[in-house]
Order: C-alpha cells, then sequence, then structure tokens
C-alpha cells in the first residue's frame, strides 16, 4: 500500500509561550517544535502498515522551511520520501486551505491510504484530515484507534473512539482517510542506520502550480478564518496559591484540607 | 432579510445529547445579538418524541431529517443531508455541538458547502471587527480571537460548557421536516458494533479521592512517591491521557473526554496542565487541588488551591505533612 501520512511541526508542550509583536499569533523565536502528538501515532500507524503490506510511507507536511527537520525525522523513522509545502503562498490557511493543498499534494502521489493526527496541539482545528479526505471523495474516520486491512486488501476495519469509554467498530472501502488518535501504537525512536539513510531521501517542495492550484486557492488567501488576535485567558488562577518552598506549602496545603475543606 | 441560526442537537439511541441544549441557548443569544431567527434541527430515524421535546423552546421552528438511514449515526448520511438541508433553506449559521461525532462530520460538510468553519468556539462577540469567535489554541493554554471570510454560511461548533444550557428560553415551537435523499452507499461505513475501550476493571467514578498524575510525572519509573500519597490517602490513582498513551499506567486509569468521569470529594491533579478533554472528566470534584510548575497552567483556573513547583519535591512533602499532622492529631 501505498501510504500518505500528513504531519504537523508544533510548539512543544512545555514551551513558553508568549505573543508576537503583531499580536496575531505566538513569537516563535526560540519555541522549540515537535512532530504533533497524535501526528507521531499516524506516522508508526502508517509505518506498521507499509511493512505489514508491503507498500511505503510518504510524509507530508505544510508549514515554513523549519519542518524540514520534522520530516527527517519522520524519513529517519523510515518513510521513503518528503513533501514539503513551504511556499509563502501557502502560509496562514485556515483547515480548509490546508486541506485542499495537502489532498492536492496527495492526489499527485497517487496513494491508497492517507493517515493524519487528529487534532493539532496549536490550532487544533481537528478538521484537517476531514477537508483532506472531502477534497480526495474518500471516506474518512476520526479518532481512530485501531486499523486492520481487510482480506483482498480492498477494504478496512476500523475501531473509533466514542465518548466516555466506548469504541465503534465499522467496515470502510479503500482509498480511505484515517485521522489516527493518540495511544493506538507505541511509536518507534529512530536507529542511527535511520538517521543517516535520511539524509540521502528527497524532500520535494512543489509551489501551488506544480500541485495545479492557483495561488488564490491556499494560504492567507483561501482561508476562510483570519485570526484577529491571541492572548492567555484572562484571571489565569481561580486557585488560592499556597506560597513558600515545597515543605511549607505542602503543610499549609494539608492544613487547609484538613480545616477548611474537610477532605482528608 | 433576517439572520437564520439553527443549532443541530444529537440523539442517541432515544436521547438528546446534553450539549444540544447549549447550542439552542447559544442559537438563541446569537439571534437576539443580530436580530435573527433561532430553529433546531434533529437527525435520526423515528424521532417525534425528541423532536417535541426540542420543541419546548423559543425557537422559530424544530427541523426533523427523519430516514431509516439515519438510525445511526455515519459521517456520510450527515454531511448528504444536511447539505442538502442547507442548500435548500439557507441558513447563515449553523451551530452544533463540539463533540466526537460532529467533530467528525463538521469540516467535510463545510467542505462540500463551501461553508467558513470555526471549531470549537468559546464564546462570540459583536463590535467594530463585525461578529467576533473566541477559540482556544495551544491545548487551551491560549485563546485565539477570530472572525469568518467571504459569503455563504457559517458553520460553528461550541465547546462543552460555552453556552449555559440553562440560560436557554422555554417556548413553543412547530415541528416541520427537511427531505432526505440518502443511499446505503452515501454513508461510508458499515457499522460493524461496538465495544468497551480498554477494560472497565476499575471504577472511579464511586473514589472519595482521586491522585491524579499527567505528563510532567515523567515516567513509569517515577510513580511511586505519588502511589504511596495515594495510599496514604486511601486514593484511587487516575491520569492524564498521555500518560496511558505512553504506558505508565494502564488504559481503565484515565479520566476525561475520552475516559472515565468522577467527582470525587478531593482530586489532586500532579503535573497535570488542564486541557479541556480532562477538565470534562473531573470537574465535579469538590475540591480540586492542583500542582503544577508552570504558573499559568490553565489547571489553576478549576483548582482550588495550588502549589507552584516541582511535583517531584512537592509529593514527598505532602506525604510527609499528612502523616506529620496524623501523629500530631
Ligand atoms: C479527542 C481527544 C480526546 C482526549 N481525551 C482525553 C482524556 O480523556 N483525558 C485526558 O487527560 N486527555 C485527553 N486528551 C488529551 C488532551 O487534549 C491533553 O493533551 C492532555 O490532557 C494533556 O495531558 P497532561 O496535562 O498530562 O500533559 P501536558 O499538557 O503535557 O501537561 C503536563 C503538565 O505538567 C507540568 N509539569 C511538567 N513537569 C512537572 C514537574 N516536574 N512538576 C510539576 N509539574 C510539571 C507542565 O507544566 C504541564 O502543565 C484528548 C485529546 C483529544 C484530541
Amino acid at each position: 500500500m501505498k501510504i500518505a501520512v500528513c504531519i504537523k511541526q508544533v510548539p512543544d508542550t512545555e514551551a513558553r509561550l508568549r505573543v508576537a509583536p503583531d499580536g496575531r499569533w505566538i513569537d516563535e523565536a526560540d519555541v522549540p517544535f515537535v512532530i504533533n502528538e497524535s501526528d507521531e501515532y499516524a506516522l508508526e500507524e502508517g509505518l506498521k502498515l507499509a511493512e505489514t503490506t508491503g507498500g511505503e510511507v510518504i510524509a507530508i507536511s505544510l508549514g515554513p522551511e523549519r519542518v524540514r527537520e520534522a520530516l527527517r525525522k519522520a524519513l529517519a523513522l523510515g518513510a521513503s520520501r518528503a513533501v514539503l509545502l513551504a511556499n509563502t503562498a501557502f502560509r496562514g490557511g485556515d483547515a480548509l486551505a490546508d486541506g485542499r493543498a495537502l489532498a492536492a499534494a496527495i492526489a499527485r502521489e497517487g496513494c491508497d491510504l492517507v493517515l493524519t493526527g487528529s487534532q493539532s496541539d496549536d490550532q487544533g482545528f481537528g478538521a484537517t484530515g476531514t477537508v483532506v479526505a472531502g477534497h480526495l471523495g474518500w471516506p474518512h474516520a476520526w479518532l481512530v484507534m485501531g486499523v486492520e486491512v481487510e482480506e483482498g486488501g480492498a477494504s478496512l476495519q476500523v475501531t473509533r473512539e466514542m465518548e466516555s469509554g466506548t469504541n465503534e467498530i465499522f467496515r470502510m472501502a479503500l482509498p480511505a482517510v484515517l485521522e489516527i488518535q493518540a495511544g493506538i501504537n507505541h511509536p518507534r525512536y529512530a536507529s542511527l542506520k535511520g538517521i543517516m539513510a535520511a539524509k540521502k531521501k528527497e524532500i520535494a517542495e512543489p509551489s501551488p502550480a506544480d500541485l495545479g492550484l492557483q495561488e488564490s486557492e491556499v494560504g492567507a488567501a483561501a482561508a476562510r478564518l483570519e485570526v484577529l488576535s491571541v492572548g492567555f485567558p484572562e484571571s489565569a488562577a481561580a486557585a488560592q496559591i499556597l506560597e513558600g518552598d515545597a515543605v511549607s506549602a505542602a503543610k499549609k496545603l494539608v492544613g487547609l484540607l484538613q480545616g477548611e475543606a474537610r477532605v482528608i | 432579510m433576517t439572520t437564520r441560526i439553527w443549532a443541530v442537537l444529537q440523539q442517541r439511541e432515544g436521547k438528546l445529547h446534553r450539549m444540544g441544549w447549549e447550542a439552542i441557548a447559544a442559537a438563541q443569544r446569537l439571534a437576539d445579538e443580530l436580530g435573527g431567527s433561532a430553529e433546531a434541527v434533529l437527525l435520526g430515524s423515528e424521532i417525534g418524541d425528541l423532536a417535541r421535546e426540542a420543541a419546548g423552546h423559543d425557537l422559530a421552528a424544530v427541523r426533523t431529517a427523519d430516514h431509516p438511514l439515519l438510525a445511526g449515526y455515519t459521517p456520510g448520511g450527515y454531511v448528504a443531508t444536511l447539505a442538502a438541508a442547507i442548500g435548500a433553506e439557507r441558513p447563515d449559521f449553523v451551530l452544533f455541538p463540539h463533540t466526537y461525532q460532529s467533530v467528525e462530520y463538521v469540516p467535510r460538510l463545510a467542505q462540500a458547502i463551501g461553508a467558513a468553519l470555526v471549531p470549537e468556539a468559546i464564546g462570540f462577540e459583536r463590535g467594530e471587527a463585525g461578529l467576533v469567535w473566541r477559540r482556544p489554541i495551544l491545548t487551551g493554554k491560549m485563546q485565539a480571537r477570530v472572525r469568518t471570510r467571504g459569503a455563504g454560511p457559517v458553520l460553528v461548533s461550541l465547546q462543552s460548557g460555552a453556552f449555559s444550557a440553562d440560560s436557554r428560553r422555554p417556548g413553543s415551537a412547530g415541528v416541520a421536516p427537511l427531505p432526505v435523499e440518502l443511499g446505503a452507499a452515501d454513508l461510508g461505513r458499515e457499522v460493524l458494533g461496538v465495544e468497551q475501550a480498554g477494560g472497565d476493571q476499575v471504577d472511579l467514578s464511586k473514589a472519595e479521592v482521586i491522585v491524579a498524575v499527567g505528563r510532567g510525572v515523567g515516567g513509569a519509573d517515577k510513580l511511586a512517591p505519588v502511589q504511596e500519597l495515594a495510599a496514604l490517602l486511601k486514593a484511587e490513582i487516575g491520569a492524564s491521557r498521555p500518560v496511558i498513551d505512553a504506558g505508565w499506567l494502564p488504559r481503565d486509569r484515565q479520566i476525561g473526554s475520552s475516559g472515565q468521569t468522577v467527582s470525587p470529594k478531593l482530586y489532586l491533579a500532579l503535573g497535570i496542565s488542564g486541557a479541556i478533554q480532562h477538565l470534562v472528566g473531573m470537574k465535579g470534584s469538590t475540591v480540586v487541588v492542583a500542582v503544577n510548575k508552570d504558573a499559568g497552567a490553565p489547571i489553576f483556573k478549576v483548582a482550588h488551591y495550588g502549589i507552584v513547583g516541582d511535583l517531584h519535591e512537592v509529593v514527598p512533602a505532602l506525604t510527609a505533612a499528612v502523616r506529620e499532622s496524623r501523629a500530631a492529631g
């Protein structure tokens, strides 16, 4: 199976966040970036499926040049090629614009299956993979916690998470788009050999025209959602913060839980 | 022309999802704000009773898409039905509860009909910039103010609890059907069954005290001091999702939207940032204590008491303080 895996690079969850001078996004200077959590699981699932079906994984990402590092990591883990949509025309899109661009890049590759994460830890739209499916005209599923290729290779049995601890199981025809939920597998680590091999693998960088798209169809030009400003939620702390070093704060807390709150 | 606002309700096996009431409240507020009318929309099979329940609100109408192939939810069935209905009726805004169901199909609906999409809105206001929505970014650590551009309907999903169901106005609305044309080929999947995810050996819903760990605990090998504190407090251990995904604790310890919902007397959150998917599982707790090294962590917004610090220092200190006070007790 030829599998496209869409990955996004996002700020590390531990990153110190500051608002950028223009107020419309975070200041990315000094922020460590990592592969989005659920995308790592999507990549692992793609690599596993490629191994069992004798196929290959193509890693695709939309983002600025720094994203090369994330794609290199995907190549080191076992993807055979990568595609980076870093042309400035792709910047500033929403899920609808980015989904269109990614779908066009995938269509050019002629894949049987597309895997994405279920939600990004930066914008958190939870929508881009679904929009990709819409553009390709393929069935899709969100929050996938299990994938099995059925006999004959024309369909999948998919396990999907639902609210409060239940899963739904269904059959889907291929080609399809699956948006993978964190926890579906145990992502591998890159080997030294993989890291060396990745250096020789290709990262293509198509422009909108290469994908058969107008510049007006992608990025900020096509986005239907415009960010006016970002900021921290007001009243960050409703909690009574107990000051002091660990020992004195702990003593105060235990006193309050026994006295005021009466819960221990 | 007045602005038309739809609230699409969610139902399953003869019951309306409580977040549908929040969507009705939001639709009524938006209608007040923009001088428009609010309607509720319900999809399913043999949903007359549910439609009558929804009709007990101040709405211009309840519209029902009633069809055997809508008996169970499928993204294909819902997208095809709503795309046709929106195309024919031209509502300006369509509001959805932001649930595992709607997140799966609403983006595809937006793509199919050329609508703008505002995922997971937590509020709106009208000002110089027009109608501005607020939504969480960076897993709830920050928020963005956004507005939509271009013509056509705007689809908005509403985060759980963002609009209070109690604020919805009762009334009496008529029920009117929406035409549905569906074939089995539209559904996009063949549902085979439902299973319990990862076992339900541990029932945390009855626990009086829960000590919950997040990614900040740093590894399975660092759990011993937490377990010691939990034993001392006769507490159950709980965890955020990444702890489970990493295999540090079994799946039946997970608390949150895809885990268990708990309401203990005391909930101790150690190294948990406080993402909405975690908060929905524990916000019913009587007293919440958060220990986190980041003073800006959203968990401090729902906590009653907080300690800003390294949990690896605070947890042993708490154990010692409990022992000391009991010895003195
Ligand atoms: C559809 C969906 C369903 C989900 N369902 C759930 C669910 O059911 N339950 C759930 O919990 N999540 C769920 N999530 C994931 C959720 O969005 C968050 O990613 C998750 O809750 C974050 O877990 P965390 O707080 O442990 O980790 P992080 O967000 O990484 O936070 C770790 C925290 O630990 C602090 N920290 C680090 N080191 C220390 C230290 N030494 N001492 C003190 N503090 C420290 C950091 O400051 C940080 O605040 C779901 C996500 C999706 C998309």
